[in-house]
């Protein structure tokens, strides 16, 4: 599979997701909107009623997806439409960007704001900075390294089958590791 | 229409709108392509582009082709669903399809009005419809949650905004509790002397719709009074309302002012309030004579009868050691209650209103304007309190030396449109400072001088308005006055020099006056915050309550139910306020006459069979929606009670809990649809 980026035919640009939450920060790139702010268009915003609703899954599918960055956006703390939310998203936001660090991924590609719906000009300025910080950063290319993750996993296996057929007639046929073909790790 | 029922397995027919919105989104957006590509996407059974889809024609289309071509979803692809979900669910629930198979694509707002290359924004509105297209075959036919409303209005804010939206109310039969913060209503309107453009008395016009207020069967005046806590989503609020301590029984009240005339005090002693200090009252007092409630109040902070100073909890000490010739004077009226403590009263309302009004700009905030440091720099509100008939000087101008002036500079903008105070025009300062010209002729016929940066009178009949003045001799500089200071030539008087460069002449002009006027505009109010938080409203980055939308829901806020009316919106004048405040009682009365509450069916509900009942969910959930069922061993969510935020559905560890039009299912083919390929 090709990588496909937004750009795929120029230069490489991030792709981010964000999940922006219905009361505060989607207004607030409502009104960035209605304002002409000009700003970078790497962002794809999702709504969801509350950055609450933001499951730890959805920023790891969208990273495993093709995303080079996630943004949520919420509404400040004490503001929130459903009370508290913001703060829920808040611990899981904390927890995912130890995860994601855990797993390889610098966790600067995660970044968590509150912006109100008064704060079109927030919104811009979040999407432009993340847009350059990525581009730092440079792709993530999960997609790819699947790939390329289940090559060598075909290859090991192929390899210890070699190694099995080579020692098979020496050694003791029914404990011998069965060869298998590998699931691939994105399944 | 018949409603169309789905068969069994019916396959998915997607109908996909692009709208052009003139060239909002076309001019940005190549709306061909995208139509074209998605086209080409899996289950679309129609792919258009049109130039308004918002319009009948648009909508008709969608209608059409849902018969036509049997569609059982529908993606438009336009402008933000906050703005036209509705429309496009009406239309299409119009040609017999459940309206919840409709997705809205924000292209315009998110897209093409913020993003400058073409190509890059065409890329990004076919990514945004390959996301709703993927997304759509998961949706359901949902239906309408209906909520019973509340028909009482609690309207918060006593000034002629919230006094108009009660009498509009209560004349339609609505209960309304009136809750005002100051001992009286009336508001800043009520200290005004004369009106612009027409001249007319402010209290001739005000005094008559406080007086219904105030005898008005259908309206709960609570003055003196703050809203303390609210609770509850639109239909049912449960506002809890605290009602100061005034030492005076209201009921028993008849406001003869005999307790006032009896004090110990024989003379008026401290600052009046209602005069902005400059006149005097006692420690039991009415606010000014056509106070509604009419009903006096005993201020214990200086009334002999109590000690001094505050307990921590804000309250009073009686100590018992005044005469009492006030309560001797009130008699068997017994009114006066020196040990009467905060009341908290309870209610149930539907609907609300805000109407908490404006503070003036505190000019101490611009000192090169002197005020507060020279006696004779007064500013606008202030100068209405002195030439009015019922003010501290009972209308006569005169200045604290007792003096007359007879040269009068008025500045324009104080606090306004400049980047170190308020960037906003607070649009009523250039009107009423004609206004204040014309009246400080009228009572001295002294010289008067308007230091104006733009000359701002839109409005029906403001322009003439001006010429009116303009024509009486008035001078109009237009330079913004750089500095205050003493007349250095005149040591006694109190005479100031006001400096300006008459940007018309190119002169700097020092100009020596015996009075200054500060023309203070217009600053949400220091509590606004506060009450943003309790009412869970938005505030512009000013610090204004936002309205739902700049022009098409000027009166609405993002919480249902809760409305605005009057400055607390943004800075205007009298006709507006009143104006806002009809609009917002009528969209009070909207809701509260259809009888029920339309509620988005986006609650969540729990898969019993999957749910493991590890209770985790439990805690999570802020309106305790979610209880455990002990003998089946898993909890059960109370749709009436969940408002739709989806927190507990993220936080199920096994995936059991839905959230309607927000399933997981959902969020991840939109997560797939936004980062799957494009063409080029």
């Amino acid at each position: 599979m090709t990588r496909s980026s937004p750009a795929s035919s120029g230069p490489w640009t991030p792709r981010i997701v964000a999940f922006f939450c219905n009361w505060c920060t989607y207004t607030a790139a409502d009104l960035a909107g209605v304002s002409r702010m000009k700003h970078a268009s790497n962002a794809r915003i999702i709504r969801l009623m509350c950055s609450g609703r933001v499951d730890p899954q959805f920023v790891i599918d969208a990273l495993t997806k093709g995303a080079d960055g996630v943004l949520i956006g919420g509404c400040h703390p004490n503001d929130c439409h459903y009370a508290e939310g913001n703060y829920k998203c808040l611990r899981r936001f904390q927890m995912l960007k130890r995860m994601v660090a855990d797993l390889g991924i610098e966790p600067d590609r995660l970044r968590l704001e509150w912006i109100s719906a008064a704060e079109g000009e927030k919104v811009k300025r979040v999407v432009n900075e993340m847009t350059e910080t990525l581009t730092a950063l440079g792709p993530l290319g999960i997609p790819e390294k699947f790939h390329e993750w289940d090559r060598e996993m075909e290859h090991f296996a192929q390899r210890v089958a070699a190694q099995e057929a080579a020692s098979g007639a020496s050694g003791c046929a029914e404990h011998a590791p069965q060869p298998r073909t590998p699931e691939p790790a994105h399944a | 229409m018949k409603p169309i029922v789905p068969k069994k397995h019916e396959p998915v027919r997607i109908g996909f709108y692009v709208c052009h919105c003139g060239t909002n989104i076309a001019g940005m957006v190549d709306v061909a392509a995208v139509a074209k590509y998605v086209a080409t996407l899996p289950n679309v059974a129609v792919s258009r582009h049109y130039k308004y889809m918002c319009s009948d024609p648009g909508q008709e289309l969608i209608q059409q082709d849902i018969r036509e071509n049997r569609l059982n979803r529908i993606v438009v692809e336009a402008c933000s669903p906050l703005l036209h979900e509705r429309t496009f669910r009406k239309a299409a629930e119009a040609a017999g399809l459940n309206p919840f198979q409709v997705q809205m694509v924000n292209t315009r707002e998110h897209n093409s009005w913020v993003h400058t290359d073409r190509t890059e924004a065409t890329r990004k509105a076919m990514a945004l419809a390959r996301a709703a297209i993927d997304r759509v075959p998961h949706h359901k036919a949902l239906e309408v949650k209906k909520v019973a409303i509340n028909p009482n209005v609690l309207i918060v804010g006593g000034g002629i905004a919230g006094i108009h939206a009660a009498l509009t109310l209560a004349r339609a039969g609505k209960m309304v509790y009136l809750v005002e913060r100051e001992a009286t209503i009336g508001g800043h309107m009520a200290k005004f002397d004369k009106t612009y453009p027409t001249l007319d008395c402010a209290m001739c016009v005000l005094s008559p719709k406080m007086a219904s207020a105030g005898s008005h069967e259908n309206i709960h005046l609570w003055s003196y009074s703050e809203v303390s806590k609210v609770d509850g989503y639109v239909g049912n609020f449960q506002v809890t309302v605290r009602r100061k301590p005034r030492y005076i029984i209201e009921d028993l009240c008849t406001g003869c002012q005999e307790c006032v005339d009896a004090c110990v005090y024989r003379e008026p002693k401290f600052a009046d309030e209602f005069n902005l200090g400059l006149g005097k009252r006692k420690p039991v007092f009415l606010p000014f004579p056509q106070a509604i409630p009419p009903v006096t109040m005993i201020d214990p902070e200086v009334c002999l009868n109590f000690k001094r100073g505050k307990n921590p909890d804000g309250s009073h000490t009686v100590s018992d050691k005044c005469k009492k010739t006030c309560v001797e004077a009130c008699g068997d009226r017994k009114a006066i209650d020196f040990r009467q403590t905060d009341e908290f009263k309870n209610i149930t309302v539907g609907t609300i209103i805000m109407a908490t009004g404006f503070k003036i700009f505190d000019a101490k905030r611009t000192p090169f304007y002197g005020y507060g440091i020279y006696p004779n720099v007064y500013n606008a509100l202030e100068v209405e309190r002195l030439i009015n008939a019922s003010g501290p000087t009972e209308g006569d101008l005169i200045l604290r030396n007792g003096q007359r002036p007879k040269k009068v500079a008025i500045v324009h903008c104080v606090g306004s449109r400049d980047e170190n105070t308020n960037r906003w025009c607070s649009r009523v300062c250039c009107l009423y400072s004609l206004k204040l010209a014309h009246l400080i002729k009228e009572h001295t016929d002294a010289e008067v001088y308007n230091f104006y940066i733009d000359m701002r009178t839109p409005g029906k009949g403001m322009e003439e308005f001006y010429n009116r003045i303009a024509e009486e001799g008035m001078h109009l500089i237009r330079g913004k006055v750089a500095d205050v200071y003493p007349d250095l030539d005149d040591g006694q008087t109190g005479r100031l020099v006001v400096q300006a460069e008459d940007t018309l002449t190119n002169k700097i002009l020092k100009i020596p006056v015996d009075m200054v006027v500060l023309g203070v505009g217009l600053e949400p109010h220091p509590d606004a915050e506060n009450l943003r938080r309790m009412f869970n409203l938005s505030c512009s980055a000013e610090g204004w309550f936002l309205e739902r939308h700049c022009k098409l829901a000027p009166v609405d806020t993002f919480t249902d139910g809760i409305f605005l009316a009057g400055c607390c919106q943004g800075p205007k004048d009298i006709p507006d306020s009143v104006a806002q405040a009809g609009a917002a009682a009528a969209e009070a009365m909207a809701l509260i006459d259809k009888g029920h509450i339309e509620q988005e069916p986006n609650t969540a509900y729990i898969l019993a069979d999957e749910c493991s009942g590890c209770k985790s969910c439990i805690p999570l959930c802020p309106y305790t929606a979610i209880s455990f069922d002990e003998t089946r061993e898993k909890a059960l969510i109370n749709e009436a009670l969940c408002k739709g935020c989806g927190t507990c559905v993220a936080s199920c560890p096994s995936g059991s809990i839905v959230q309607n039009l927000f399933e997981d299912e959902e969020i991840f083919s939109e997560i797939r649809g936004v980062l799957a390929p494009v063409p080029a």
